[in-house]
């Protein structure tokens, strides 16, 4: 037991660092940028405003471009997310019943999560090539243009969901191939005894026993997908800043992308981008609020 | 025909009824709406179905090897079991930790394939059949119940897998948990519950199919005495009133004596004795079986067998017809009396007084070991630790020293 008196200085030593660390990077940045959210027409390097108010939120929300990032990104959350968990589920579970060369699968599906976004994004740029790339020749397609200046809102947005799909498996299957492993054998011997076919076990067992590591890999995705930036500007990058950072028109412009390009934007305050961030982290804590109410009756502990 | 074809039979019926003329298929339904209640499932169908429905088991020469992966060494687990067990009986099986008592009860329920042999359910050879698929229910050493269904979810669950309709499962799994006494703890979660009524559970959820055998392996191990001895009386209730062929894995042997119709001692996987609980005791087949049942263990004394003699500390004791060799004498604490002309003379230890009669932990002077002997406290309340004392003895088993073969 760590007791103040004696141990209170070894925890200091211990934490200090990190707390120190944290407190610059992390949290007096969200103070400030709760606080310059309120600020109306705040000049950064000048430091003076026009008092506090709403001005930031107003600019924000009656921008069509803001309205149209959040409509791209929720689209993505809506369509990535349960992709991404099913998907993940059952590979898990696949990578559970097998013995042989589980290891190797597993190296490969593991593959994606230490290897660099951009690296991959390149991958997926060769892949998905106009005139080379291995999608189209596999499907005998011709030359669809995929990412590049032709590309159509939806061919764009399959790709870009192949990829974070592809992206976000790796670390679900590890933390449900673990929760898997977790779950004792005996109810799988008691499901036999008591008869209950595959699905049902499927059902009945393996998933509310896995309802922890489901609702983990859940809340991280949903955020994951509300945070998407990196893998589009790789996708479709040309620079950052540019016009078409996000595709052609940057019509696949994120939340968090709207709010970068808002912090370079001439003559725009930084406070319109402190706004947007605040209404991200709003619309992230409610989701995952509402996340946890909802599964506190089907999660099972 | 099981009792198991016949519920599933009754299930059949009742979904789809016989095709014939038209009019009369009406007037059956009809027949069978107004009825419903007795028809489809009421207590009393229930109870009597679950008579009588034990089901003789028979072990042929069943044997179990594991083999180790990575040294390929072999553990032979169950060695060439033969053993047939009575329908409708509660059969103990006994031994000690690691004898392959789950090992055997785990073929028997389809969990493991045997290495060899075969498994009998009265006519069927059910060796290969899986496990949802042999009518067995099993109750595990620590339940597993499934931690989050409640107990009406657990006891109906393998009526679910089964598909009996809803109303029916209610029914069914309402009456079991009756039965075990856990009525009103139906909408509690495992973690929810004590030992005792974890066990219960585990037990309704075993017995709710119907089955035509119940395996419990060590069911009682963690659980205090005094609820270990309830839930002992309990399980014989519940096994007498249901009439299912039974085994109960223990090793705890005050445990299968009490509760067995007969019990099944074994050793490294090896069948050493069945019988009458009373009959193993007072008629061991050898020394292992012997020291392996009664409380305060059985006393095992150094002795020889010359010319006929049998002879303990350079005293003849006995006469007998045997092989000149070394021999272990056995003795039960309760075969002793005092007696002043008795032929075993050992110096007193200790004395422990329990109740009406003394515990005398004695010595033989060149036998290393003391010996128990239990004797009424009358007999014996001018002694004191250092006296001499002489014994006689009511019976007596003869061991050869090394094989532990009974020889008397
Ligand atoms: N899956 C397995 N792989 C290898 N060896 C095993 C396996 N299961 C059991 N054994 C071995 O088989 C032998 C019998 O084990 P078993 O579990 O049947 O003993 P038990 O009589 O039930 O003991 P306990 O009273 O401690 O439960 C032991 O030596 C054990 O180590
Ligand atoms: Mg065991």
């Amino acid at each position: 037991m760590l007791e103040w008196k004696k141990d209170g200085w070894k925890a200091a030593i211990a934490l200090g660092p990190t707390l120190l660390i944290m407190a610059v990077f992390t949290f007096y940045p969200i103070v400030n940028t709760f606080i310059m959210a309120f600020r109306n027409n705040y000049k950064f390097l000048s430091g003076v405003d026009e008092g506090f108010g709403i001005q930031n939120f107003v600019t924000v929300l009656s921008d069509p471009r803001f309205l149209g990032a959040l409509k791209n990104t929720l689209l993505m959350v809506v369509v990535s997310v349960p992709i991404t968990v099913i998907l993940s589920i059952l590979i898990a579970v696949a990578l559970n019943s097998i013995e042989r060369l589980r290891g190797f699968f597993q190296t490969i599906f593991f593959l994606p999560y230490v290897t660099n976004t951009i690296a991959l994004g390149l991958v997926f740029n060769t892949v998905f090539h106009k005139d080379f790339g291995l999608f189209n020749s596999l499907f005998n397609l011709g030359a669809v243009d995929w990412l590049g200046a032709e590309t159509t809102y939806w061919r764009a947005f399959f790709v870009l969901m192949v990829y974070t799909v592809w992206n976000g498996l790796a670390f679900k299957i590890i933390v449900l191939l673990s929760g898997l492993q977790n779950i004792d054998k005996q109810y799988y011997q008691a499901a036999a005894i008591d008869g209950a076919s595959k699905w049902r076990i499927f059902r009945k067992i393996t998933i509310p026993l896995l309802s922890p590591m489901i609702l983990y890999t859940t809340i991280t995705s949903f955020i994951g997908a509300f945070k998407v930036y990196t893998s589009v500007i790789s996708l479709f990058g040309k620079g950052a800043g540019a016009s078409n950072s996000f595709g052609p028109d940057n019509m696949l412009i994120t939340v968090v992308g709207y709010i970068y390009n808002k912090l370079w934007e001439a003559g725009t305050p930084f406070g319109v981008a402190s706004a947007g961030s605040v209404i991200l982290f709003v619309i992230i804590l409610l989701i995952t609020l509402i996340q946890r109410r909802v599964s506190k009756s089907r999660v099972h502990y | 025909m099981g009792i198991f074809d016949k519920i599933k039979e009754k299930f059949k019926k009742k979904e789809k009824p016989q095709a014939g003329d038209s009019k009369e298929v009406k007037e059956k339904d009809l027949a069978l709406e107004s009825t419903k209640e007795e028809a489809v499932f009421d207590t009393e169908t229930i109870k009597k179905d679950m008579k009588n429905m034990g089901v003789e088991i028979r072990l042929e020469g069943l044997t179990k090897e594991f083999v180790e992966k990575k040294t390929n060494r072999i553990t032979v687990a169950v060695d060439n079991f033969d053993v047939t067990i009575p329908a409708g009986k509660l059969v103990g099986l006994l031994g000690p930790s690691g004898c392959g008592k789950s090992t055997t009860l785990y073929m028997i329920s389809g969990l493991h394939q045997p290495t060899a042999g075969r498994i009998y359910f009265g006519d069927d050879d059910v060796t290969n059949l899986p496990p949802e698929k042999r009518g067995i229910g099993l109750v595990f050493q620590n339940y597993s119940l499934y931690p989050h269904m409640t107990v009406k979810q657990n006891i109906m669950f393998p009526l679910e897998n089964m598909k009996v309709p809803k109303e029916e499962a209610e029914k069914r799994a309402q009456y079991m948990a009756e039965l075990v006494q856990i009525g009103d703890l139906m909408n509690r979660k495992p973690n929810q519950l004590s030992g005792g009524q974890q066990q219960r559970v585990a037990i309704a959820r075993a017995l709710v199919k119907m089955p035509r055998v119940l395996l419990l392996d060590e069911p009682l191990s963690n659980l205090d005495a005094r609820l270990r001895m309830q839930m002992r009386e309990e399980i014989r209730r519940i096994q007498r009133e249901t009439g299912i062929t039974t085994i109960f894995v223990t090793h705890d042997q005050e445990e299968a004596m009490s509760i067995s119709d007969e019990i099944v001692v074994m050793k490294d996987g090896v069948l050493h004795q069945k019988d009458k609980p009373q009959h193993v005791y007072n008629e061991p087949v050898d020394e292992f079986v012997a020291k392996f049942l009664g409380n305060p263990p059985i006393n095992i004394i150094e002795g020889k067998i010359e010319d006929g003699k049998l002879i303990v500390n350079g005293k003849v004791l006995e006469k007998v017809k045997l092989e000149d060799q070394p021999i272990h004498l056995g003795i039960r604490a309760e075969f002793f009396q005092v007696d002043p002309k008795g032929r075993l003379e050992a110096e007193i230890e200790f004395l422990e007084h329990i109740g009406r009669d003394t515990m005398v932990i004695a010595s033989i002077e060149d036998a290393s070991k003391t010996f128990k002997a239990l004797v009424s406290a009358q007999t014996i309340k001018d002694l004191e630790v250092g006296h001499k004392i002489r014994f006689n003895y009511s019976s007596y088993f003869v061991f050869n020293a090394e094989t532990g073969e009974r020889l008397i």
